[in-house]
């Protein structure tokens, strides 16, 4: 399993969202899963990653929230909704933990 | 260049998203006026709303001044247009005046840096409270609880404890 998380140097949620993903891995018992980390430093960096806000994190490749088509590219932080409805600049734990537990399942049936 | 805690702020006037002007003088007349940098688009501008139009109503009794002022770069980011900003009010069905700073004057002369950027100002103008409004954005419990503090302690005439925190939130996106 490949897990990048993409980050912006504008918004200060790159390391709470770091520990989110570990927490969950740890959880899933896939601690041993290595977590890239790619910085956007520029709109060209944005344009060529499609990149919706910071931080994004990508699951295989896939973004753990689809963004919706109308979403911005560009250097910006990215606004997230909790499961209670609430915003959040860093995706519900939930969400996280159930997208790296289907992306292992995944893993498993093609292995 | 940035505001210190005890110095006059500069005054200012700007447009809300209906054209009226709004204008931050010394000495006129508000025990306390608090002024949040903010935007459309910033989780956590987005998160600390609620808890900052609360206090607005909590302390309108008072006399307590809210404005939000949104000094983005609407030309990159149009989610933070006047249009978007009317939109948000509208549909929000905002009570605070939702200024705009164009050129981003402002915002420089405060020395704001990230969105919600909160300054409280004394009856004189000078700048008693600057910082978040409290110690978590995901935990509306705190209830801008910092903000809060400042507040009182401008409107009792008592010393803040916190004068200064560290303002939490997304950059400012500065013209080029």
């Amino acid at each position: 399993m490949n897990v990048e998380l993409l980050w912006w140097e504008g918004c200060p949620s790159t390391e709470r969202a770091l520990e989110a993903v570990r927490e969950a891995l740890d959880e899933l018992g896939l601690g041993g899963v290595e977590v890239a980390t790619r910085e956007i430093r520029t709109d060209g960096d944005a344009d060529a990653a499609g990149f919706v806000g910071s931080p994004t994190i990508l699951i295989d490749g896939v973004d753990l929230v689809a963004a919706a088509d109308d979403e911005p590219i560009g250097l910006s932080c990215r606004v997230y909704r909790r499961r209670d409805g609430r915003i959040s600049p860093i995706p519900d734990p939930d969400d996280l933990r159930e997208a790296l537990e289907r992306a292992a399942e995944r893993a498993e049936v093609t292995r | 260049m940035s505001l210190s805690i005890g110095e006059v702020a500069p005054g200012f006037a700007l447009p809300d998203t209906e054209g009226k002007r709004w204008s931050v003088a010394h000495y006129d007349g508000a025990p306390a006026t608090v002024v949040v940098f903010t935007c459309n688009h910033c989780p956590y501008a987005l998160a600390w709303h609620d808890r900052i139009a609360q206090v607005a109503d909590d302390y309108a009794a008072r006399g307590v001044r809210v404005l939000a002022v949104n000094p983005n770069d609407s030309d990159r980011y149009p989610g933070d247009s006047l249009e978007a900003m009317r939109d948000r009010v509208s549909r929000e069905q905002w009570t605070i005046p939702y200024l705009r700073d164009a050129t981003q004057e402002v915002a420089r002369e405060y020395g704001a840096k990230v969105t919600p950027d909160v300054f409280v100002l004394d009856a004189e103008g000078r700048l008693r409270y600057r910082g978040a409004p409290d110690a978590d954005y995901d935990n509306p419990r705190e209830q801008a609880e910092w903000l809060r503090e400042a507040l009182d302690a401008v409107l009792d005439g008592s010393i803040l404890a916190r004068p200064e925190t560290k303002p939490v939130g997304c950059s400012i996106k500065w013209k080029p």
